[in-house]
C-alpha cells in the first residue's frame, strides 16, 4: 500500500479521503502493457495476471476442461513433478494461485525480493510448460468430482445451477464451469492440452504489479514471463441470450432453511448508466448493513440473517441478482417483501437523503479498498480489463458525486423490472407457489 | 490443487508473527488495556474493542447469550438510536461488524483515520449505555435463529462439528456451540442479555486495539477522554472454567445426513493451548500440524494418502493454539470414491504410524522454517490481521510479550521436539473420531 497520496476533500461535509495511488503504466520492449505501483518499504511483490477467456472457452461436450486444466498448472511443470513443483515454491516462500472463473483465468503471485528471479522462473514454467501427467490429471479430477458431488446436495449450489440454466440456456453461462460428473469423467489429456493452448495468449493478457520492484525490473520480468506466448488466442464466445421471465421456480429439497436467488437481466459495465445503477444497488441491496432490503427483511421482520443484491456485469451478459435465506416457514414472506421492494424502487427510486448517504459512503469507502499490495494490484488489473484509465482512481469519486437524483430515477425504472423478477427457491417453503 | 469440500479448518500458519509494525501499549486507570499498531502507509484506521467474554462464559442453560448480545449491541443506547452506529459508520465511508468466539467478543470499525474520535465516541457509549426494547429483542432473536439455520442447520458439516465438540468436551463449556443450542436460543430474553452485559462489558474486561495511520499519543488522549470515564465492574474475577476429566475411553460418532455427498473422517485430540509464558508445546503442535497437513503435495498426509496410496482426495491436519483453555489438534481425511470410511480411517492410522516411525523430513522442516520467516515480511502488508492477532491473543490469556515471542518460538522448535509432541498427543484412545456420511432421505425410504 503504498503511497496513497490522500487529499482531503473539503467540499462536502463528510470529507472523504481520496485514493490517489501513484500508478505507472508501462509497455515492455516486447510490447506487454502493465500497470505498476512501486512500494519499496516491504521486500516483496504482488503480481496479478489475468487472461480473458475462462471457462466460457470450454468446447462443446468438454465442460469443465478449463477448470481442470487450471487446477493442474501447479501439479508439475518442466522437469518438476507435482511434489517437486510445490517443494520448489515452498523453498522460495512464494505463493501462486491459479483460478478459472467464467470469463477469466486469474493467476495471483506473491514473491520475496531476495529470490524474485527464481520465483518468476518457476511461475513461468507452470504457465508455459505444465506436464499434465496422467496420474496428476486423475488425482485432480477426483477433487473436482468430489466438489461436483457436494454441490448436488448443497441448496445454494442447486439454486445457482437452476437459475443459470433458466437464464442462459445452453450458453456456457447456463452451466457450472466445473462441468458435470459425466463431462469431467470424459476429459482426456489431449483435451487438457488443447485447453491449455487456447487459454494463454498475448492479446488476452492483463497484468499489474505492486511492491518492491522498479518499472525497469518489471519490464524485463514480464518479457521473460510472457515472451513465448502466442500473439492471439482462439475466438471468444458469442453474447449469451437471457431467456427468463418473471415468476417463481421451486426446487423441492429437504432443508430447514430455503435458499432463494432472484433477479433478471442487468446492465453492462461500460453502459453510461452504470454508475447510477451501482449507487442504486448500494442503497437497495448493497453490502452496507442498512440497505433497504436488510432493513425490511431482516431488521424490521427478522425473516433472515442476510439478504443482498449485486450487479453482475459479465463479458457476455449481465444480471442484477440477489440472494436470501429464510426458514421454510418464512420464505414466502421474504419473497413477498422483496417483490414489493423491487416494485417500489422501480417506481419511486430512492430519496434525496438516501442518495446523499450512499454518495458519502461510497466516496469515503473507496480509499479503504487500497489496503495492501495484492488488493491494489487486483484493483488495477480489474480496471485494465474493463478499460478504465489509471486516472479513474482519482476521478471515480467525482463520478459518484456527479450522479443526480433525476438520473437515478430514470435508471431505477430501467434497471428494476418487477414484472421480470424471477425467484429460484430451493427448500420446502411453506405457502409459496411456483409459477411454472 | 483444488480443495474438494469446504471444511472449516483454521489456517495453520496464521498465528505466526508480529512484524515490523510499531507497537505501543498502555493501560487506563479504569483497567482498559490499549494496543496501538502504527502503519502510516494509508490514512486508514481499524478500531476494535475486544471483551474478555465469550460463549464459554455463559450461565448454564443460556447458551448463545454472548453471541445474541453481540447482535443487540447494534441496537440503541441512551445517545444512539437503533442502527445509528452502523449507519453513521457507513455515512462516513467506513465498515463495521462484530464477532463472538468461545473466549472473546469483538466489535470493530474500519474507516478513514480522521474519524477515529467519532468511532470512540460511539463505541465507548455502547460499552455501558445499551438500551433495547422488548421488540428489538424479539426481532433480533429471530435473526439469530435464521443465522443458526444458515450457518449450522443447513450445513451438515457444521452439525457434525457441533456434535463432535460436544463429545470432545465432557465438562468444559467449549462443548457448547457459540451460536447456542436452538432450544436455548429460543428462550433467551432481554433480562438475560442485560445481566450478561452489565457484568462483562466493562473497561477492566476489555482490550482496545487501534491500528493504522495513528500516533500513540493521540490514541491515548482520545482513549482517556472517551473510555477513561467509564466505571469498571469491580467484582470481576479471573475467568475460571471447569476442566476436562482424564479421557479413559475412545469416543466415536457417526453422523449421517442425506445432504452429505462427500463422506469424510475427522479425528480430534484434546491439546494444550498457548499458555502465557509457556507456549513451547503449542509451537511444536503448530509446526506438527503444518508438517502433517500444510500443502497437499508436500505434507506427510497429502503425500501418503493423496499421492502414494491414492485413498484420499484431501487429507490434512489442523491446530490453533490461541485459546484460553485446552484446545484440539485434528486430522481429516476425505476418501476417494472407492475407499469406504473404515478403510479411510485405517489408512489414516497407517499413515500416522508410519510418520511416528519415520520422523520429520529434514528438507520439509527447513522449507517450513523459511516460510515462517517469510510470513513476517508478508504480514507487514496486512495491519488488520495483525490487529486481530493482538486482540485475540490478549483476550485468550496471552500477554504482549507472549504474542511477540511467538515467531521466535516457532523458529526454535527442533525436529525431535515435534516428534515428542506428536507421540504425546496422538493417542487414539484419547481422541474423538467422527464419520460423516450420506444417509438415505426419509422420503426415499418411504
Amino acid at each position: 500500500m503504498i503511497r496513497l497520496f490522500l487529499i482531503f476533500w473539503l467540499a462536502v461535509a463528510a470529507a472523504p479521503v481520496r485514493a490517489a495511488v501513484d500508478i505507472q503504466t508501462l509497455t515492455t520492449p516486447g510490447g506487454i502493457d502493465a500497470w505498476l505501483v512501486e512500494e519499496h518499504s516491504i521486500p516483496f511483490t504482488a503480481l496479478e495476471i489475468r487472461f480473458k477467456g475462462g471457462t466460457v472457452m470450454d468446447p462443446d461436450g468438454k465442460r469443465g476442461v478449463v477448470n481442470l486444466m487450471t487446477g493442474l498448472l501447479e501439479e508439475g511443470a518442466g522437469p518438476l513433478d507435482s511434489r517437486g513443483f510445490s517443494e520448489a515454491r515452498e523453498s522460495l516462500a512464494a505463493s501462486f494461485e491459479y483460478r478459472a472463473y467464467e470469463d477469466v483465468i486469474s493467476i495471483s503471485a506473491r514473491f520475496l525480493s531476495e529470490n524474485r528471479d527464481q520465483a518468476i522462473a518457476l511461475l513461468k514454467s507452470s504457465i508455459m510448460e505444465p506436464t499434465f501427467e496422467q496420474a496428476d490429471i486423475d488425482r485432480v479430477r477426483e477433487q473436482v468430482l468430489s466438489s461436483i458431488r457436494s454441490d448436488k446436495t448443497d441448496p445454494g449450489a442447486i439454486a445457482n445451477r437452476t437459475f443459470d440454466v433458466l437464464a442462459w440456456g445452453d450458453h456456457p453461462y447456463g452451466s457450472s464451469g466445473d462441468g458435470t460428473e459425466d463431462s469431467v469423467n470424459g476429459l482426456t489429456r489431449d483435451d487438457i492440452i488443447a485447453a491449455h493452448q487456447g487459454a494463454f495468449a498475448r492479446d488476452r493478457l492483463y497484468v499489474s504489479a505492486v511492491g518492491d520492484i522498479t518499472a525497469e525490473e518489471l519490464s524485463t520480468m514480464l518479457d521473460d514471463l510472457f515472451g513465448d506466448l502466442p500473439d492471439t488466442g482462439p475466438a471468444l464466445p458469442a453474447m449469451a441470450r437471457y431467456q427468463l421471465t418473471g415468476g417463481v421456480t421451486l426446487v423441492p429439497f429437504d432443508t430447514p432453511q430455503s435458499v432463494a436467488l432472484f433477479g433478471h437481466q442487468g446492465i453492462e459495465r461500460d453502459d453510461p448508466d452504470y454508475m447510477a445503477a451501482y449507487i442504486l444497488n448500494e442503497v437497495f441491496g448493497g453490502d452496507g448493513q442498512d440497505s433497504r432490503l436488510m432493513t425490511e427483511v431482516r431488521e424490521k421482520r427478522g425473516l433472515t440473517y442476510g439478504v443482498g443484491t449485486v450487479l453482475l456485469p459479465m463479458d457476455y451478459g449481465a444480471l442484477v441478482m440477489g440472494q436470501v435465506k429464510s426458514d421454510n416457514t418464512k420464505m414466502a414472506d421474504s419473497v413477498a417483501v422483496i417483490q414489493d421492494e423491487w416494485a417500489k424502487v422501480a417506481k419511486d427510486a430512492i430519496t434525496e437523503e438516501e442518495l446523499t448517504d450512499a454518495k458519502t459512503y461510497l466516496t469515503g469507502a473507496y480509499a479503504l479498498r487500497f489496503d495492501g499490495n495484492a488488493p491494489i494490484a487486483r484493483i488495477m488489473v480489474g480496471m485494465q480489463m474493463i478499460g478504465l484509465p489509471p486516472s479513474y482512481v482519482t476521478d471515480r469519486n467525482d463520478q459518484v458525486m456527479a450522479v443526480t437524483l433525476d438520473e437515478i430515477r430514470r435508471v431505477a425504472k430501467r434497471i428494476y423490472q418487477p414484472e421480470n423478477l424471477h425467484f429460484v427457491v430451493v427448500g420446502r417453503p411453506e405457502g409459496l407457489e411456483g409459477t411454472n | 490443487m483444488l480443495r474438494p469440500v469446504a471444511l472449516l479448518l483454521t489456517l495453520l500458519l496464521a498465528p505466526a508473527l508480529a512484524g515490523a509494525a510499531e507497537v505501543t501499549t498502555f493501560r487506563l486507570d479504569n483497567g482498559l488495556e490499549v494496543v496501538v499498531l502504527e502503519d502510516h502507509r494509508a490514512p486508514v484506521v481499524v478500531h476494535m474493542v475486544w471483551y474478555k467474554v465469550g460463549a464459554a462464559d455463559e450461565p448454564l442453560g443460556k447458551s448463545g447469550i454472548a453471541h445474541f448480545l453481540e447482535h443487540l449491541l447494534f441496537k440503541g443506547t441512551d445517545d444512539l438510536a437503533a442502527g445509528e452506529l452502523s449507519a453513521t459508520v457507513s455515512r462516513n465511508g467506513g465498515s463495521d461488524n462484530a464477532f463472538t468466539s468461545w473466549d472473546y467478543t469483538s466489535y470493530f470499525q474500519r474507516i478513514a483515520a480522521d474519524r477515529l474520535e467519532l468511532m470512540m465516541t460511539m463505541e465507548s457509549d455502547r460499552m455501558r449505555d445499551l438500551q433495547m426494547t422488548e421488540d428489538d429483542v424479539r426481532t433480533e432473536r429471530d435473526v439469530v435463529l435464521e443465522e443458526r439455520n444458515q450457518r449450522i442447520d443447513s450445513e451438515p458439516g457444521s452439525l457434525f462439528q457441533e456434535q463432535a465438540r460436544a463429545a470432545q468436551y465432557l465438562n468444559h463449556p467449549y462443548g457448547i456451540p457459540i451460536i447456542g443450542w436452538r432450544h436455548e436460543i429460543q428462550k433467551l430474553n432481554r433480562e438475560d442479555a442485560f445481566a450478561f452485559y452489565q457484568r462483562y462489558y466493562a473497561p477492566n474486561n476489555a482490550v482496545l486495539v487501534v491500528a493504522g495511520d495513528v500516533e500513540p499519543e493521540d490514541v491515548r488522549r482520545l482513549a482517556e477522554a472517551y473510555y477513561g470515564p467509564i466505571k469498571p465492574t469491580l467484582d470481576l474475577t479471573e475467568r475460571f472454567r471447569p476442566e476436562e476429566p482424564p479421557q479413559l475411553a475412545e469416543r466415536r460418532l457417526t453422523y449421517a445426513d442425506p445432504r452429505v455427498a462427500q463422506p469424510y473422517v475427522m479425528r480430534t485430540y484434546l491439546a494444550p493451548e498457548r499458555d502465557s509464558g509457556d507456549q513451547a508445546q503449542a509451537a511444536r503442535l503448530t509446526i506438527l500440524a503444518e508438517l502433517l497437513g500444510g500443502n497437499g503435495a508436500t505434507s506427510v498426509l497429502g503425500r501418503k494418502l493423496q499421492f502414494e496410496t491414492q485413498q484420499a482426495v484431501y487429507a490434512s491436519a489442523f491446530y490453533d493454539g490461541v485459546s484460553l483453555d485446552d484446545t484440539t489438534f485434528g486430522l481429516i481425511m476425505v476418501p476417494t470414491p472407492g475407499t469406504d470410511l473404515d478403510a479411510a480411517e485405517a489408512a489414516l492410522d497407517q499413515a500416522m504410524s508410519e510418520f511416528l516411525q519415520e520422523g520429520v523430513d529434514a528438507k520439509q522442516f527447513e522449507r517450513l522454517k523459511f516460510q515462517i520467516k517469510a510470513s513476517q515480511i508478508y504480514e507487514e502488508d496486512d495491519i488488520q490481521s495483525l490487529a486481530r492477532r493482538y486482540g485475540a491473543g490478549l483476550t485468550s490469556g496471552l500477554t504482549i510479550a507472549d504474542i511477540e515471542s511467538w515467531t521466535d518460538l516457532l523458529m526454535a522448535v527442533t525436529e525431535d521436539e515435534v516428534m515428542q509432541a506428536a507421540r504425546k498427543i496422538l493417542d487414539r484412545r484419547k481422541a474423538v473420531t467422527g464419520w460423516v456420511m450420506p444417509a438415505e432421505s426419509t422420503e426415499v425410504m418411504q
